[in-house]
């Protein structure tokens, strides 16, 4: 069944903030298996003119995938997550994610597609530190299968 | 930011050293930690191919964490991308051998944006067994 045209454009409230750990940007840094200075060294950060340590540009996912959760787990929209696959994703960033943010993110659905009996949807997460400036905006794209198709 | 490479040494088609990734299912066990993905379509072969997947495949967020690695690496401050997009086209499967599987990303400078904000726009290709895993793989990187 197609998703409700009507809920474009809603947003739902920000998240509670998440506080942005030095070990957690090292965990995942060590996880993609990339050694740059800048994830781990408060000192090589500082020398790029970053106030403290940074996330690879990838980590602010993890955060605003949860928050996209409102959405997809929305019992008024009726997503059927089963048949959920991730898309499309891209990141506008200001500034990079760095140790100690206390980020907050708020979800809006910008798009309900529905294309040869798939739901696509467009969530856009706009995340803000503790100060209420802009640091970066997520735009994940969710495609629910139809019923019945694999892969 | 203080990327190292400079907005007037490059040029449109400037390439960027290409890299290659390899992927093991314990890459994606420390991944799923890592990030909190626990979907087991990433680390449960039978799980995986009971929704029709030919084997576990990798996170598609860990494939596009990887392929921009070319880009950081390259400016050499990942603070330097102000946008980076993909689209998942092909899952990287990963076969539960010594081996596994491996990402190979290339890419190179498909234009030069905005002279006063010293941006170029970067094209990225990532394959795995010959197969386009990202389309539509972009970034715009300011340079110094």
């Amino acid at each position: 069944m197609a998703l409700d045209q009507s809920f474009v454009g809603r947003s739902y409230p920000a998240t509670a903030p998440y506080e942005v750990g030095r070990e957690k940007i090292r965990e995942f840094a060590e996880a993609i298996g990339d050694p740059a200075p800048a994830y781990t060294d408060a000192e090589a950060a500082r020398a790029l003119g970053h106030p403290d340590v940074i996330a690879p540009p990838t980590f602010v996912f993890s955060i605003t995938f949860r928050a996209a959760g409102q959405v997809v787990e929305d019992p008024q929209l009726g997503l059927d997550y089963s048949r959920v696959v991730h898309g499309d994703q891209k990141f506008v960033y200001t500034r990079p994610v760095r140790a100690g943010d206390r980020l907050t993110v708020t979800s809006t659905i910008e798009a309900i597609k529905s294309m040869a009996g798939n739901d696509i949807l467009d969530i856009r997460g706009e995340v803000h530190d503790e100060a209420g400036e802009h640091v970066v905006t997520a735009f994940t794209k969710l495609v629910a299968r139809a019923a019945g198709q694999e892969g | 930011m203080t990327a190292k490479i400079s907005y007037d040494d490059v040029e449109a088609g400037t390439e960027l050293p290409a890299q290659t990734f390899p992927v093991t299912r314990a890459t994606l066990v420390r991944y799923a930690g890592a990030s909190g993905d626990f979907n087991p379509i990433h680390w449960n072969e039978k799980f995986a191919k009971e929704v029709g997947l030919p084997d576990v495949i990798a996170h598609g967020m860990f494939t596009m964490a990887e392929a921009v690695r070319v880009v950081t690496d390259w400016t050499g401050d990942p603070g330097a991308v102000v946008e980076y997009g993909v689209r998942f086209t092909k899952p990287v499967v990963v076969p539960n051998d010594d081996e596994g599987a491996v990402i190979e990303v290339s890419a190179k400078v498909a234009a030069k944006l905005d002279d006063q904000a010293r941006t170029v726009r970067v094209d990225l290709t990532a394959t795995s067994a010959g197969q386009k895993v990202l389309g539509m793989s972009r970034a715009v990187v300011r340079l110094a």
